[in-house]
C-alpha cells in the first residue's frame, strides 16, 4: 500500500504508523467523563467501504496524516496533513 | 538419452554432481532434471502417501514430483524442484521420502494397503481410543509425514532483499513478455523484464517454430539482446515473481547464488520488492497431464515438456515414446521426436476425428486406461474401437490441455473466469488494477497471438501512465494452435493421480464429494488436493473437473479454490533476510559504552541500548557483591553513570509552556526559568503513559526527559497533541536523545567532584535541589540539572555526544579518587527502589495516577489529556491495587518480581489474588530485600502482613506492606 504524503509525495506503508480513525481528531471539549467522551475513546465504526483513519509518517516527515482509503479495495484516495484546516 | 545437435540451454562445457551418492556427468546448463533423464535415470523421488516410484513430469517450476534434497550438511535445503536446480561441479543432491534406498523404499509397503488410505484416511481412522492419539498415533505420523527433511539448524546460506522501482513491470520472458518489454522500452518507459528461466524465451526455447524466418530460440536471443540495448530495461533472469500486493507491489524471489558453487560474496537468493506504475502478465500457460489409471509412473511426462527437454538440453526421456493427447499442439511432440531420430510408437488421441501430422501411428478415439513397470513406464494399455491393446514404451507423453497462469491475477481476492469454448480459466477483467495480462496467460494459444498480445498490453500500459505507444512491427509467426478439447480423466480400474505430489486420485474427489464435501474449498482440505509444494498447479483445475463432474455442477458453479501468494515457494530465510539476530534488533551503544566494557561490566539491553548490569572490581565473584558495594558508593560518596539512553525532547516555542500543561497532569508555565520538575503524562484513557523531568531553559525552550523505554511512543504523542489536538499552539519539537552525553553524579560528594570540572564552580546558592542550567565543563558548553533518581544529593551533567567519552572517564576517574566510582543498573535500581521511585515496571500501563498515589499531580486548574477519563467510574475506588512497598518479614528472604500478593491463610488461587509485586532487590541500606508492588487498597494496608506466591518457582515468602518510600522519607538527603 502506499499513501500519497502531501510533503513527501507516495511513500511506502512500513514508513507509517497507524492510530485509528479520524475520529480521534474530535476531542471533547469538556473535561469531565460524558457519554461523548466514551463514544470518543471506544466506540468505533467497523465500515467495509470508505473510512479515514490516522497514520503517523514517523520514518519520514514526521507529519499526521487523515488517509481517506476503502477497506474493501485497499484503495488510498487522499491524505491530508491533520496541521492544516480541512479544505 | 542424449540427442545431438540439439540444446538451446546447454554448452559443451562438462559438470558433474552427485545424486545419491552417484556421480552424474552433465553438460553446462543442465538441470539436475535434463541431466538425470541424460543419463537416463528416471526414478527420482517417492510419493508422499503411497511412496510411489516418481519421476520428473515437467520441464518447470510446476513440478509436483521431482523435489530433490540439494547441499549437505547444514546447508542442505529440501523440496528444490529438480527441473529448476541447474547443475554446476561439486553440486550435492539425495532424492526424498524414502526409507532405506530410493529403489527399495520401506515405506513403499503403504502402496499395498492403499485401499485404506483413501481421502478422510487420518480422519476416520485414529479416532480411538482416545489417549492413543498423543502417544501412539500422532507421533507414528510425523514420523512418517513430510516431503524432504530439516536441518533443525540454522542455514549457514545468507539471503539479502532488495527494492525495485519501474514503468512497467513484465512478468514472463517468453513471445508476449518479450514483445512488451521491447514495445515498452522503445516508448521510453523503464522496465524490469522477470523471467524464471536463467534465459528469457518461455517457450521459444523449447519449440521447432519459426519467427521473422528465423528459429523462434534466436528470435528471443535477438530481442533480448535489443532490450538490453535500449538501456531502459534490467532483464532479471532466474527470477520469480512471486506474489502481487496492493498499489502494484510485487515480491519476486532471485536465484542468485545457488546456480552456481557458493561464492561467499554472493547472497543464496535475493527477495526483491518492486514496485511499479503499471504490470504486464505474461507468465505463460501451464499443461495438464491426464487422470487415467496408474498415469503416475516414472516415464509419464508433459507432452510440451518432452520438446523442452528436447530443444533446450538435448535430451529425449526414453527410446520409444507415446503420447496421449486430445489436443493439436501436443501432436507436435511426435513430429520434433521423429525429427530428432526418436522413435514414435503411437500417438493416442481419443477424438475420433483427429488426424495424424506426419507420419506416425495414430490411434483416434483411443485412451489409455492403464500402465505397467516396476520402477519406471514399460508398458501402456490402450483402449479404443471396443478392444485394448498393450504398447511397449519406456515415455508417454500428457496433454490434456492448457491452463493459463491466473495465479497473480488472483493474488487479490479476484476469481478467474471459466472460457466454455476454450475450455480454460481466464484472468477476470481489471482483477488486478493495473497488471495486463498477456499471451498464454491470457488465453493466445499461438505464438502470433502472443507476441501481438504483448504490444497490446504494453500499449495499454503506456497510456495508462501518460506515455505514448509507437507500436513495434510484428513479426512473422506461426498462427494456428490447432484444434483441441478438453481430456480430464480416463475411467477405468485403478487408481488416476491429480495431484501427484500429494498422492491425490480422482476416487478421493469423488469420495469427497460422496462425503458431502462439495465445496471445492472443502474438497481440498479433505483431500488434501493443491496443498503439496506445487500448489497442485498442474492438477487443481482438473481435480474442480472431476468435482464438478460428481457433484453434476458445471465448472464454473465449482469454482476454483483461492490463489495465494507465493506462486513458488519461497524459503523462510530468504523473507527473512537481513533481518536474523542483529538485523532484526541493532545495537544502541551509549558514548561511555568502550569504558564499561573496558572495565568487564555485563550488559544488558534496554530496549535496543545497552547499558552497565554492574562494574565488577577485581576479586569480586558474584553480581550482588558489586552491586551492594556500587549502592553504599552512591549513599556515602559519590557514584557515576550514564544517563544518555533517556528520551531527551527539546522544546521550543511562545506555547511551549502551555502545551506542556496540556501533555503533562501537572503545571509547567509556573515553572522558573533555570528550574527543573516533575511531570506525569497520561494516555487520554486516564491511565499513566509515561513519566520525567523537564527543565525550562528558557522562557520558549524546554528539555522533557522520558523514560528510556517509551521514548519514540512519547515523541509520536507529543508530535499527535500538537498536530491534531492544539494547532492553536506555537510549539515545534525536536528529539536530541543522541545529541547529549548525560551522566548521573549522586551522592554526598556529588558537588565536589562537579566543581572540579565546572568552569564556573557551583554551591547551594546558586544551584539548589531542581536547578538547571548551562555550564562551562572543561571549557565545553554543556547543561546541568541537579535532579535525584536514587534520593542522594545528585546531578546530571549533559555535554554534546562527542565529548561523552572523555567527561565519562573523568567523571570516574575523579570518582575513584573520592572513595566512589562507576555504578551499573543494578545498584541504579536498589538505589530507586529504596526511594520508591517507579519506573515502567509499575507503569506498565495498566496502572492510573491514583494507583501510584499521584492523584494530586492532577491539576485541577486546566485541562490535560487524560483529565475526563481519570475520572471514570471505577478508576478511583480505594480497593484498586495501589503501590504498596513490600518487605519480608524474615530479613533473609528474598522477594520474587512477578509473584501474587494473597492475605496470609488464604487459598492463593484467582480469587483470592490481592496483588502482585513489579520489582524487587536487596537493600544492602536496610539489610533486607524490598519490593514494590500493587494491592488492592494497598495504602490502607501499611503494617499487614500478606503473603507472597510465586506459583511457577514454588516459592512463598511471608511479607510486611510498607510505605513505597524505604529509605531518607523526608527526602533530607536530596537537598545536601
Amino acid at each position: 500500500m502506499l499513501i500519497p504524503c502531501p510533503l513527501c509525495g507516495p511513500r511506502d506503508i512500513r514508513e507509517f504508523t497507524y492510530r485509528g480513525h479520524a475520529a480521534y481528531l474530535d476531542r471533547p471539549a469538556t473535561e469531565d467523563w460524558s457519554e461523548a467522551w466514551n463514544d470518543y475513546l471506544h466506540l468505533r465504526e467497523n465500515p467495509a467501504g470508505p473510512t479515514r483513519d490516522l497514520w503517523f509518517h514517523g520514518q519520514g516527515c514526521g507529519a499526521w496524516l487523515e488517509v481517506a482509503r476503502d477497506t474493501v479495495t485497499h484503495k488510498v484516495t487522499s491524505a491530508r496533513l491533520v496541521a492544516e484546516e480541512e479544505a | 538419452m542424449r540427442i545431438d545437435g540439439y540444446g538451446h540451454r546447454i554448452s559443451t562445457g562438462a559438470a558433474s554432481f552427485t545424486f545419491n551418492g552417484r556421480t552424474i556427468a552433465a553438460l553446462e546448463g543442465d538441470t539436475v532434471a535434463s541431466a538425470l533423464l541424460a543419463n537416463d535415470i528416471r526414478l527420482v523421488g517417492r510419493s508422499f502417501k503411497y511412496h510411489r516410484p516418481r519421476g520428473v513430469l515437467t520441464a518447470g517450476s510446476e513440478e509436483p514430483n521431482a523435489l530433490i534434497q540439494v547441499g549437505t550438511g547444514d546447508a542442505m535445503l529440501p523440496n528444490i524442484r529438480a527441473t529448476m536446480q541447474e547443475v554446476y561441479d561439486g553440486l550435492s543432491t539425495r532424492s526424498q521420502n524414502h526409507i532405506g534406498p530410493l529403489e527399495r523404499d520401506l515405506l513403499s509397503l503403504n502402496d499395498l494397503v492403499w485401499p485404506f488410505l483413501g481421502a478422510g484416511f487420518y480422519y476416520k481412522t485414529f479416532m480411538w481410543p482416545r489417549p492413543f492419539w498423543e502417544r501412539v498415533y500422532e507421533p507414528m505420523i510425523r514420523r512418517a509425514a513430510g516431503l524432504g527433511r530439516m536441518t533443525r539448524k540454522a542455514s549457514p546460506h545468507e539471503s539479502e532483499r532488495a527494492f525495485a522501482f519501474c514503468d512497467v513491470l513484465v512478468i514472463g520472458g517468453g513471445p508476449a513478455g518479450l514483445m512488451a518489454a521491447l514495445t515498452a522500452a522503445e516508448n521510453g518507459a523503464e522496465v524490469i523484464l522477470a523471467d524464471e528461466h536463467p534465459h528469457p524465451g518461455g517457450r521459444l526455447l523449447g519449440e521447432d517454430e519459426t519467427i521473422d524466418g528465423a528459429p523462434a530460440a534466436q528470435f528471443a536471443s535477438s530481442i533480448t539482446a535489443r532490450l538490453k540495448a535500449t538501456g531502459k530495461v534490467r532483464v532479471m533472469t532466474r527470477t520469480t515473481v512471486t506474489g502481487v500486493y496492493d498499489d502494484l507491489n510485487f515480491g519476486a524471489v532471485e536465484r542468485v547464488g545457488s546456480h552456481h558453487a557458493p561464492q561467499p560474496a554472493l547472497p543464496q537468493e535475493c527477495f526483491w520488492r518492486i514496485r511499479a506504475k503499471q504490470a504486464v502478465l505474461a507468465g505463460g500457460a501451464l499443461e495438464r497431464p491426464i487422470a487415467f489409471p496408474m498415469n503416475d509412473r516414472p516415464g509419464i511426462v508433459l507432452a510440451s515438456a518432452i520438446r523442452s527437454y528436447l530443444h533446450g538440453f538435448g535430451v529425449v526421456p526414453g527410446d520409444k515414446v507415446t503420447l496421449f493427447t486430445a489436443n493439436d499442439d501436443a501432436h507436435r511432440t511426435a513430429l520434433d521426436l521423429m525429427a530428432a531420430g526418436v522413435e514414435v510408437a503411437a500417438v493416442i488421441d481419443p477424438r475420433h476425428d483427429a488426424k495424424a501430422q506426419g507420419d506416425y501411428r495414430l490411434i483416434a478415439g483411443g485412451e489409455v486406461i492403464d500402465s505397467k513397470g516396476r520402477q519406471a513406464l514399460e508398458q501402456i494399455t490402450v483402449r479404443h474401437n471396443g478392444k485394448t491393446e498393450d504398447i511397449a514404451t519406456d515415455c508417454l507423453g500428457l496433454s490434456g490441455g492448457w491452463n493459463p497462469s491466473v495465479h497473480l491475477t488472483c493474488h487479490l481476492g479476484a476469481r478467474p473466469v471459466w472460457d466454455a469454448d476454450r475450455h480454460m480459466f481466464l484472468p477476470a477483467p481489471d482483477a488486478v488494477p493495473g497488471l495486463i495480462p498477456a499471451g498464454a496467460a491470457a488465453g493466445h494459444m499461438d505464438t502470433a497471438a502472443c507476441l501481438a498480445s504483448g504490444v497490446d498490453a504494453a500499449a495499454g500500459a503506456l497510456a495508462a501512465i501518460g506515455m505514448q505507444a509507437a507500436r513495434p512491427s510484428l513479426p512473422e509467426a506461426n498462427e494456428d494452435a490447432g484444434d483441441s478439447a478438453p481430456i480430464w480423466s480416463v475411467k477405468g480400474k485403478g487408481r488416476a493421480w491429480l495431484d501427484f505430489a500429494n498422492d491425490v486420485t480422482t476416487k478421493d474427489v469423488r469420495q469427497s464429494a460422496v462425503e458431502g464435501y462439495r465445496s471445492v474449498e472443502h474438497m481440498k482440505r479433505y483431500t488434501t488436493q493443491g496443498m503439496a509444494p506445487d500448489q497442485g498447479k498442474s492438477s487443481n483445475i482438473a481435480a474442480l473437473a472431476i468435482l464438478a463432474d460428481a457433484t453434476g455442477r458445471g465448472i464454473p458453479e465449482t469454482g476454483t479454490t483461492t490463489y495465494r501468494p507465493p506462486f513458488t515457494p519461497v524459503a523462510l530465510g530468504t523473507l527473512a533476510a537481513g533481518a536474523q539476530g542483529k538485523g532484526f534488533a541493532p545495537e544502541r551503544k551509549t558514548t561511555s559504552h568502550a569504558a564499561v566494557t573496558a572495565r568487564g561490566a555485563p550488559m544488558i539491553e534496554a530496549g535496543l541500548w545497552y547499558r552497565p548490569s554492574y562494574m565488577p572490581l577485581p576479586g569480586e565473584t558474584h553480581w550482588r557483591e558489586s552491586c551492594d558495594r556500587e549502592v553504599a558508593m552512591v549513599r556515602n560518596a559519590v557514584g557515576v553513570v550514564d544517563v544518555s539512553t533517556l528520551g531527551k525532547i527539546e522544546i521550543f516555542g511562545p506555547d511551549a509552556a502551555a502545551f506542556l500543561d496540556f501533555v503533562y497532569t501537572n503545571m509547567f508555565s509556573t515553572l522558573k526559568v533555570g528550574r527543573v520538575r516533575y511531570g506525569l503524562m497520561l494516555r487520554e484513557d486516564g491511565h499513566v503513559m509515561d513519566d520525567g523531568t523537564t527543565a525550562r531553559l528558557g522562557e520558549h525552550h524546554f528539555m522533557m526527559t522520558t523514560t528510556t523505554a517509551a521514548a519514540g511512543q512519547v515523541m509520536t504523542h507529543l508530535e499527535f497533541v500538537s498536530q491534531a489536538l492544539r494547532r492553536d499552539l506555537d510549539v515545534r519539537f525536536i528529539s536530541a536523545t543522541e545529541q547529549w552525553a548525560q551522566f548521573s553524579v549522586a551522592g554526598p560528594k556529588a558537588r565536589d567532584l562537579l566543581n572540579g570540572i565546572l568552569d564556573t564552580p557551583i554551591d547551594d546558592e546558586t544551584f539548589p535541589f531542581m536547578a538547571c542550567g548551562p555550564v562551562g565543563v572543561h571549557g565545553v558548553q554543556g547543561r546541568l540539572f541537579r535532579i535525584s533518581f536514587s534520593g542522594e544529593h545528585a546531578y546530571e551533567v549533559a555535554v554534546p555526544a562527542r565529548y561523552g567519552d572523555a567527561l565519562y572517564r573523568d567523571l570516574v576517574a575523579r570518582a575513584e579518587a573520592m572513595e566512589g566510582g562507576a555504578y551499573g543498573m543494578e545498584a541504579l535500581n536498589v538505589l530507586r527502589l529504596e526511594k520508591g521511585f517507579i519506573t515502567h515496571a509499575e507503569i506498565h500501563g495498566r496502572v492510573t495516577a491514583f494507583d501510584i498515589g499521584m492523584q494530586r499531580m492532577l491539576s485541577q486548574k486546566k485541562d490535560f489529556i487524560g483529565k475526563a477519563a481519570a475520572t471514570r467510574p471505577g478508576l478511583l475506588e480505594p480497593d484498586r491495587e495501589r503501590l504498596v512497598g513490600i518487605k519480608p518479614v524474615a530479613a533473609g528472604d528474598a522477594l520474587l518480581a512477578g509473584a501474587h500478593l494473597f492475605n496470609e491463610g488464604a487459598d492463593p488461587v484467582r480469587v483470592n489474588d490481592q496483588g502482585y509485586i513489579t520489582s524487587v532487590g536487596y537493600s544492602p541500606t536496610l539489610g533486607h530485600g524490598i519490593g514494590l508492588g500493587f494491592l488492592k487498597s494497598g495504602p490502607e494496608r501499611i503494617g499487614e502482613k500478606v503473603m507472597m506466591v510465586d506459583h511457577l518457582r514454588d516459592v512463598r515468602v511471608l511479607c510486611e506492606v510498607c510505605d513505597p518510600v524505604f529509605f531518607d522519607p523526608e527526602g533530607g538527603r536530596v537537598r545536601g
